[in-house]
């Protein structure tokens, strides 16, 4: 399912001594099965984006068509489009308030006006997918420990089984293991379920690894789109926004620096490590190795 | 999204800055002058009284240099009360009949007290609104801890309730700011807030109200431990950074307005 974007601006508080534009003319494609990352600055406009996906915020002006549907037109029934878009907030298990994992993974299915036999399957299928063993969906959510939470509230909104998944900071406060856990997940769910993905971003080394196209903002506007190989080879512009690149890529850039000849494209440390060792093995079979 | 449009229109509270004669008095003269109207406006029962009254008022917005409309979007949300005030005096109290349909009897008495009372109102309110408008929630509680100073004596814990109200006020955008955000992941899994009768109404505001009291207490737990990390024990022997001055201004203002009020109340 795709989401076009056409001319998109939202002003909060329009009209009063406190309007303030968040975004402004934004034009963007999310094409189906994608996984698309979105990263800037704080208070770069990210957040407000990805709640016009679901028409959780309504646009001042533009338009925005989810598989067709300009949900912008009154009457269009917004429930019936959260529920092919789900939205995973910023700190998600803020959210839970069910008196067991269960009921709180089951509360957007019911609200579908499901069978109770679809929910049941569905929250199983949901668990499953963030790794939450059953044996806990019994005990209280607000017994679970902080990674255990985010993942139960990300499977709340996994079991409406949405088509496009949009996560706003899905890795924001968990440890470098919970980290690695939760982009695990979201790349396999990608892989099953053929989910099309929209996440927000700080980290690059993150986006590196999981997006297949790049959107950045800046001051509510897009400054850059494309592949990450891409985005990443323009450090300095990046830089200058105030967002970083992959530690790798900075790593080879400061060895290019230095004469080596590695290429300007390294996101991963296993990319790197191979870049790394063409250069050694052509240096050692040409015999100067020894003075770099 | 209507209730969540709704929250950005309370007002309670909010302080607009400024340099004027009554944002530069001392907060202690103006609680002092607000609670002697608020007692005053109780003891006037003539049409003449409360329009003097809302003079003086008139008087008091005009010297703040606020925008009346300012003032008067504090009274949408009660407006209903006001209606209900003034229709329920209006029809239920007895005397001469000026209309009547079924059980319904509109009495000339009635008119008037309802309207006395809609009046009332409207003057609590607004009187009361030029003191938070005027007065930044720091300088207020400023003003409260000093005024309830002399009541430790008989146990009246002042710079505890003083900081109290403080906390209460600083989270009051924020409690909000965490509502909306809720209510919009709540309505992102197919939440519905508007629809139904009054008990499912009720019902839809558990996965807002539960989580809402759970990040309370965690933000009440954190500032605990932050206070208490910085040394916080309490008022004693705490120095300011701002002293309260009482002027003259301060003394003019509160020996004038002592005396109209306490003219009004016992005259009119």
């Amino acid at each position: 399912m795709s989401i076009e974007i056409r001319g998109l601006t939202h002003t909060y508080n329009p009209g009063t001594p406190l309007a303030r534009t968040a975004i402004k003319n934004i034009n963007l494609t999310i094409e189906d099965g994608e996984t698309l990352a979105i990263i800037g600055h704080t208070g770069s406009g990210k957040s407000t984006l990805v709640q016009h996906l679901n028409g959780l915020l309504k646009p001042t002006s533009g338009t925005i068509k989810v598989d067709g549907v300009d949900i912008t037109q009154k009457g269009v029934d917004l429930r019936s489009i959260r529920w092919k878009v789900g939205l995973v907030f910023q700190y998600p298990e803020h959210q839970l308030f069910e008196e067991t994992v269960w009921d709180d993974v089951a509360f957007g299915p019911r609200n579908m006006g499901l069978s109770d036999e679809e929910v049941r399957s569905r929250v199983e299928r949901a668990l499953a997918a963030v790794d939450i063993d059953t044996a806990l969906a019994e005990r209280s959510p607000f017994e679970l420990s902080g990674g255990e939470k985010r993942r139960v509230a990300i499977a709340g909104v996994l079991a409406m089984e949405p088509s496009v998944l949009v996560l706003d900071e899905p890795t924001a406060g968990l440890d470098p293991r919970g980290r690695q856990d939760m982009l695990r997940q979201i790349q396999r769910l990608q892989a099953e379920r053929d989910l099309t993905v929209v996440f927000v971003s700080h980290n690059m080394a993150e986006v590196a690894t999981l997006a297949d196209r790049l959107v950045v903002m800046e001051r509510g506007e897009i400054v850059m789109e494309g592949p990450p190989k891409t985005i990443f080879a323009q450090g300095e512009q990046l830089e200058r926004i105030g967002l970083g690149v992959p530690e790798m890529t900075a790593l080879m850039a400061k060895l290019r620096e230095k004469g080596w000849d590695v290429p300007d494209s390294v996101l991963t440390v296993d990319e790197a490590e191979e870049a790394i060792m063409a250069v050694l093995r052509r240096e050692a079979r040409v015999g100067t190795g020894g003075d770099l | 999204m209507v209730p969540v449009a709704t929250f950005r229109h309370i007002t309670i509270g909010q302080y607009i800055p400024g340099e004027s004669l009554l944002h530069r008095l001392d907060p202690r003269t103006k609680i002092l002058v607000t609670l002697l109207l608020v007692v005053g406006l109780f003891f006037i029962d003539t049409y003449l009284g409360y329009g003097l009254a809302a003079l003086y008022i008139a008087l008091a917005i005009f010297r703040s240099g606020i925008p009346p409309r300012f003032l008067f979007r504090g009274l949408r949300p009660v407006i209903i009360i006001i209606l209900l005030t003034f229709m329920l005096n209006s029809f239920m109290t007895e005397g001469e009949i000026l209309w009547q349909w079924g059980f319904l009897t509109l009495t000339k008495e009635g008119l008037s007290k309802g309207g006395m009372l809609a009046i009332r109102l409207i003057l609590l309110i607004v009187g009361t609104s030029i003191l938070t408008l005027t007065t930044s929630p720091l300088a207020l509680t400023d003003g409260l801890e000093s005024l309830l100073r002399p009541g430790k004596r008989i146990g009246i814990p002042a710079h505890e309730l003083a900081m109290m109200m403080t906390i209460a006020l600083r989270f009051i955008p924020t409690l909000l700011e965490e509502t909306e955000k809720i209510m919009k992941a709540q309505m992102a899994r197919g939440a519905d807030f508007e629809s139904g009768n009054l008990l499912q109404r009720a019902r839809s505001l558990l996965p807002l109200l539960v989580p809402l009291f759970v990040s309370a207490f965690r933000r009440a737990d954190d500032l605990a431990v932050a206070m208490e990390a910085r040394c916080y024990r309490g008022g004693e022997g705490r120095t300011k950074l701002k002293q309260l001055a009482f002027h003259t201004t301060d003394f003019l203002v509160l020996v004038g307005s002592s005396f109209f009020v306490l003219w009004l109340a016992f005259s009119m």
